[in-house]
């Protein structure tokens, strides 16, 4: 089997000298196949093979660095556009101030996440922190439905939360996120859902290489009313005077609606940014290990190049000090 | 190429910072996080809890004894913040009861605007909006947040622009037949009669 194998490749037999083997090759899955075994345990890998490895090392290296320029590129684009939406959520907050422990019987847990993949964990960060909260909400009597909006957390959670899912959103970003989408999102939502509380859950962008799971939590106006009166945090609305419309309950419904989209809105162009940077450390990452991987493959070429070239002399050597003497 | 890339993006949070830093955990923050740590702990205990918008922003100051002599103004849109923490005299909003003067002291307020003229008065300087429609919170701490959809400074306006968009909608609105269109027309013409008389009044 072993002459069968050496005929395929065409090369020499070894001879009885043995150089030393070439096992320093770690990354080394190289077919068996093409490793010839020697009579005295000398192992030759084709070049060929280890030629094709480089070549095709070579390329990924190209695409993920190019994959990273590209993400650094929309990046830029869009960190302008979220840190100018940063204000938008404040005042809201300010107001109404911010209840994640609030104690409802129906919530919606909204997962923002992306449609395309090679980011890194930030969706799998957000699905985790999704489930949780549907674990920390649960209890008799209390129900917690989910939201998804892109590709990745659909995935995993139609997988096992399948009979909660309530609403699943995808190919957001196919035209550049603008506010009258997101508004015409959230009124999709709104429309569709019954919910108490609304918690959002996104990465939240800090830098190019830190990115922060965050949950913002939206009440229903009967909710902010119940807690209103029942004192607390937002034990100060009852102060304010609110003007215009019939009723207190109809201006309030209106607010909870705006401040819905505007929080989604900024979440959105969040987690934008954060699967941006996320996708170029990634992608970074993955070249350096590409480069590193064509270096230990470029030895390995050297090496069994080197070893062929030596066997032959040998033989040639050897053959003529045999024909002398 | 990417040491520019590298340098633009270590610029630009830092300069967004100034308006709004974020500044992690202040103590006011903690109280409902608190609440909220405790029990993702006892559930999840092997993840650390998300972070809630209560922990970026810088808290608000209580209400001071005394009427301050300036209103701290923070306007904001989607797309920007126009101004940020400001302060200034007067502010008169649209609201949908009408034109409403804020002044330093004003009763705390939850009001919602309509189309209409936004004016910040700041010494003898009057800049003026027009708004398309949002919210204002008046706080007893002299704050106004304004926050609306869409605003553009009055001379960005095209006065034939709006006429003819005005023609437009009377149009649509005679020839209406559902609800749904009858009221997008209506609101079509409330927010070009509004612009109308922005730029005559």
């Amino acid at each position: 089997m072993a002459m069968a194998a050496l005929r395929r490749e065409g090369r020499r037999f070894a001879p009885l000298i043995s150089p030393r083997p070439i096992t320093a090759v770690r990354s080394s899955p190289i077919a068996p196949s093409h490793q010839d075994e020697g009579p005295i345990g000398v192992r030759y890998i084709s070049t060929q093979v280890v030629r094709n490895r480089m070549k095709s090392v070579k390329n990924i290296q190209k695409i993920t660095k190019a994959m990273k320029m590209v993400a650094a590129s929309k990046l830029r684009a869009v960190q302008t556009k979220a840190e100018n939406s940063r204000g938008l959520w404040q005042p809201f907050t300010a107001l109404l101030g911010d209840l994640p422990s609030v104690d409802v019987k129906k919530s919606v847990v909204v997962t923002i996440s992306s449609d395309k993949g090679l980011c890194g964990g930030i969706n799998s960060t957000s699905v985790k922190m999704s489930k949780g909260i549907h674990k920390l909400n649960s209890g008799p009597e209390k129900e917690t439905k989910y939201v998804i909006l892109g590709e990745k957390a659909k995935a995993q959670l139609i997988r096992d939360s399948k009979k909660d899912i309530q609403l699943i959103i995808t190919e957001l970003q196919k035209n550049p996120l603008n506010y009258t989408q997101v508004s015409v999102l959230a009124d999709e939502i709104l429309k569709n859902v019954e919910f108490d509380a609304l918690r959002i859950v996104f990465n939240k962008f800090h830098s190019v290489v830190s990115f922060v799971p965050t949950v913002s939590t939206v009440l229903s106006p009967e909710i902010v009313e119940r807690e209103a009166e029942s004192g607390g945090k937002l034990g100060d609305l009852d102060n304010y005077e609110v003007e215009g419309g019939e009723t207190k309950g109809e201006i309030l419904q209106n607010l909870a609606e705006f401040q819905f989209s505007c929080v989604m809105f900024n979440a959105v162009l969040e987690n934008a940014c954060s699967e941006q940077g996320a996708r170029m450390s990634a992608m970074d990452s993955s070249s350096r290990n590409a480069g590193d991987m064509l270096d230990r493959l470029t030895l390995t070429y050297n090496r069994t190049r080197q070893a062929s070239i030596t066997t032959e002399l040998i033989e040639i050597i050897s053959g003529a000090s045999a024909l002398e003497g | 190429m990417l040491r520019q890339a590298s340098r633009l993006l270590a610029r630009g949070p830092i300069l967004a910072a100034r308006p709004r830093p974020f500044s992690t955990d202040l103590p006011a923050a903690q109280s409902a996080d608190a609440t909220f740590t405790e029990a993702w702990a006892k559930v999840i205990p092997n993840m650390d809890p998300p972070k809630t918008p209560l922990s970026f922003m810088q808290p608000r100051p209580p209400t001071p004894s005394s009427i301050p002599s300036k209103l701290t103004v923070n306007f904001v849109l989607p797309y920007a913040s126009e101004l940020a923490t400001k302060e200034v005299d007067m502010v008169i909003v649209p609201a949908t009861t009408g034109q409403m003067g804020v002044l330093p002291g004003h009763v705390a307020t939850i009001a919602e605007l309509k189309p209409g003229v936004l004016s910040v008065h700041e010494g003898n300087e009057v800049t003026k909006y027009f708004v398309s429609s949002g919210f204002v919170f008046i706080h007893a701490n002299s704050f106004a947040d304004i926050i609306a959809v869409e605003a553009v400074p009055l001379d960005q306006l095209d006065a034939n622009l709006v006429q003819k968009g005005l023609a437009d909608f009377t149009s649509k609105l005679s020839s209406a037949t559902t609800d749904l269109e009858k009221a997008e027309a209506q609101i079509g013409i409330d927010v070009h009669s509004a612009l109308n008389s922005a730029l005559t009044g």
